[in-house]
């Protein structure tokens, strides 16, 4: 080494002197993350925050997205007549299409008792463009609402969603708890 | 009990819109079943487990090795190759691109900034793994742990050396890029590389059709240009070169067997092999001397004139921010020099929050932004200043060399090198290659 010269023996000293100092850092910085564990995050909407603009249902990098309608029935006023279900301007009660809010007609609904139905979501026909949720949030109880399909969602590390989201209803949670259902009890 | 919604929907015509109080609103009492119905479960699918983060941590951790022994101990460009096509499929197309040690930047740098922010630990191993390679192996994570450099890597047909002119100025676009990212990251705006990833719509088979077309026109040039993401657009690039110029094991030519046939740095297809400088066309000291005497004192006048021009653009840059945008209408709504509402300043009157919390909110970012813009300017000036005396800087080389930070470890050069059989290299702890081109100290 010594018969190099000073420059190369001096830039090898200085190169070595920057991996240790590099390798430090990198081991400090490893063992704060391991020790601090923190948890990896998902998106997720908060249904209290979310206007029901349908960006959604087109934002989303996945087609058809990752949004989906889910109905907390423990809220649901089981009206007959579902705001969520029908348009409002309709040509009668039947849920034909005409009068159907859903353009993919993915509301199930079934007869409970005399005068409750019971309205379901078929999430594979879902496409959350949030007019059920519009139009239970105006006029219902509210208890239909949009979250992101967990299983679904790509976990982009920048949510397109979020960035399309004109109130920033879009936010990182934590991954244990990946969902902000709307299940308060019933008032 | 008699349903009253049929009553409402007369209301419906009556009240478009309805406030926020209303919403909170039980408007039809939920009904007590008689028939003993039991309300179904909601449904609430989880997330992939947390342990196949650990097998994408393990899974990079292998890539990186294997890579670097197929470059250190094989020699082979096949191996790489290999890897490379593993990664675009793992990385890229099962795990859809995310998360990616260039995206992880971005959290490392908001969760410096934001108390509120913590930055996930794998997201960190992410992060810190490829540059520990790096400052040993040089940079394997982009020969083939990258999906990115793997997918233009695999499409390049034959490489077109760039004029130098537009070598150098195209090379000085990653820093600035990361700054950028780094800015819009840390104020909480909005991750700027995983926005403008232009390849990860691939592996998605969808994305924003701005976005795609750009990749595709990129992917189009890879086929011409060697890797034109990797040299003229990637941030973590940019980390990866400052670790990979003090690598301990890397590609090196040997000078004592070295014929200087030129055909390495005609295989580089990034134009990393720097051939030896022509003896004769060198200007007279002196003027070379004045010349970066100059430079070396424009430097702070560039970092100074830099940092004012982003103090100056800080607020142009600031209304990029959603806070921002926002606190601005509502405040020019409040104020009564706007009438006519947003989808954004709407939800903001309907959500109950005082405007006076959203304003400093607000004020706390532009603060954020004011100090982030000016650090902008100055890293702006000190790349251009730095780049400018590295250029007067002329180096006489008398050897071949591999240029530590531009080279991408694709392992090409192996092949192109004509001396075979053993030779003697210049340090002795590292065992003789087959050819010129080594991987040693």
């Amino acid at each position: 080494m010594a018969d190099k010269g000073g420059l190369k023996s001096r830039r090898e000293f200085l190169a070595e002197g920057a991996r240790t100092a590099g390798l430090i850092a990198a081991s400090m910085a490893a063992g704060s993350l391991v020790t601090r564990r923190a948890e990896a995050t998902v998106w997720q909407i908060d249904p209290l925050k979310c206007i029901q603009c349908g960006r959604c249902a087109t934002a989303c990098v996945l087609t058809p997205s990752a949004v989906k309608c889910l109905h907390a029935h423990v809220s649901c006023g089981y009206c007959r007549l579902c705001f969520g279900l029908f348009r409002d301007q309709r040509s009668g009660n039947e849920t034909t299409a005409e009068n159907n809010r859903c353009p993919t007609d993915a509301i199930r609904r079934a007869f409970v008792e005399d005068p409750y139905f019971e309205m379901t979501i078929d999430e594979d026909l879902c496409i959350g463009c949030a007019r059920c949720v519009k139009g239970c949030n105006a006029f219902g109880n509210g208890s239909l609402f949009l979250q992101i399909r967990q299983d679904l969602c790509a976990r982009c590390n920048q949510c397109a969603i979020a960035l399309a989201c004109p109130v920033g209803a879009v936010e990182r949670v934590p991954v244990s708890q990946p969902y902000r259902m709307k299940t308060e009890v019933r008032r | 009990m008699r349903r009253y919604s049929e009553a409402i929907w007369i209301l419906v015509g009556m009240f478009p819109v309805v406030p926020a109080w209303a919403q909170e609103q039980q408007r039809q009492p939920p009904p007590e079943f008689r028939s003993g119905y039991a309300l179904p479960p909601l449904n609430a699918p989880m997330p992939r487990a947390e342990v196949f983060t650990v097998v994408d941590l393990l899974v990079l951790l292998a890539v990186l090795s294997l890579t670097a022994w197929f470059l250190l101990g094989a020699r082979s460009r096949a191996g790489v190759r290999v890897l490379a096509v593993f990664s675009l499929l793992y990385f890229g197309f099962y795990r859809l691109g995310c998360v990616c040690s260039i995206g992880a930047v971005q959290n490392v740098a908001l969760a410096l900034v934001e108390p509120g922010y913590v930055l996930p630990w794998s997201v960190g191993l992410f992060f810190l793994l490829p540059l520990v390679f790096a400052l040993f192996f040089g940079r394997v994570f982009c020969a083939a742990a990258c999906p990115l450099g793997a997918l233009q890597d695999l499409v390049l047909i034959r490489s077109r050396r760039l004029p130098a002119f537009l070598e150098q100025g195209l090379s000085l676009i990653p820093y600035l890029y990361l700054g950028a990212g780094l800015l819009m990251a840390a104020t909480g705006t909005s991750f700027l590389f995983c926005q403008y990833d232009p390849f990860v719509g691939f592996f998605r088979f969808g994305g924003p059709a701005t976005v795609m077309a750009f990749g595709a026109a990129l992917l189009l040039l890879s086929t011409v240009v060697g890797r034109p993401f990797c040299r003229f657009l990637c941030p973590y690039g940019v980390l990866l070169r400052a670790c990979s110029g003090v690598a301990r094991w890397r590609v090196r030519i040997a000078p004592s067997a070295c014929v200087q046939c030129h055909l390495c740095a005609d295989a580089c297809p990034f134009g990393a092999i720097r051939p030896v400088t022509p003896n004769a066309d060198l200007e007279p000291r002196p003027v070379g001397r004045r010349r970066l005497a100059v430079l070396i004192l424009l430097l702070p006048l560039l970092v100074i004139g830099f940092s004012a021009l982003g103090h100056l653009a800080s607020p142009a840059l600031a209304r990029q921010n959603r806070v921002i945008a926002l606190a601005e209408r509502v405040w020019l709504e409040e104020q009564g020099q706007l009438w006519q509402t947003t989808e954004a300043s709407e939800g903001f009157w309907n959500s109950g929050r005082p405007p006076a919390e959203l304003y400093r909110e607000a004020l706390a970012v532009r603060r954020r932004f004011g100090i982030g813009a000016t650090l902008l300017g100055g890293w702006f000036g000190l790349v251009v200043g730095g780049r400018l005396i590295l250029l007067a800087m002329r180096r006489r080389r008398t050897e071949y060399e591999a240029d530590p930070g531009a080279c991408l470890s694709c392992a090409r050069c192996y092949a192109a090198c004509p001396v075979r059989g053993e030779v003697s290299i210049s340090l002795p702890h590292r065992v003789t290659g087959e050819t010129g081109v080594t991987w040693s100290r």
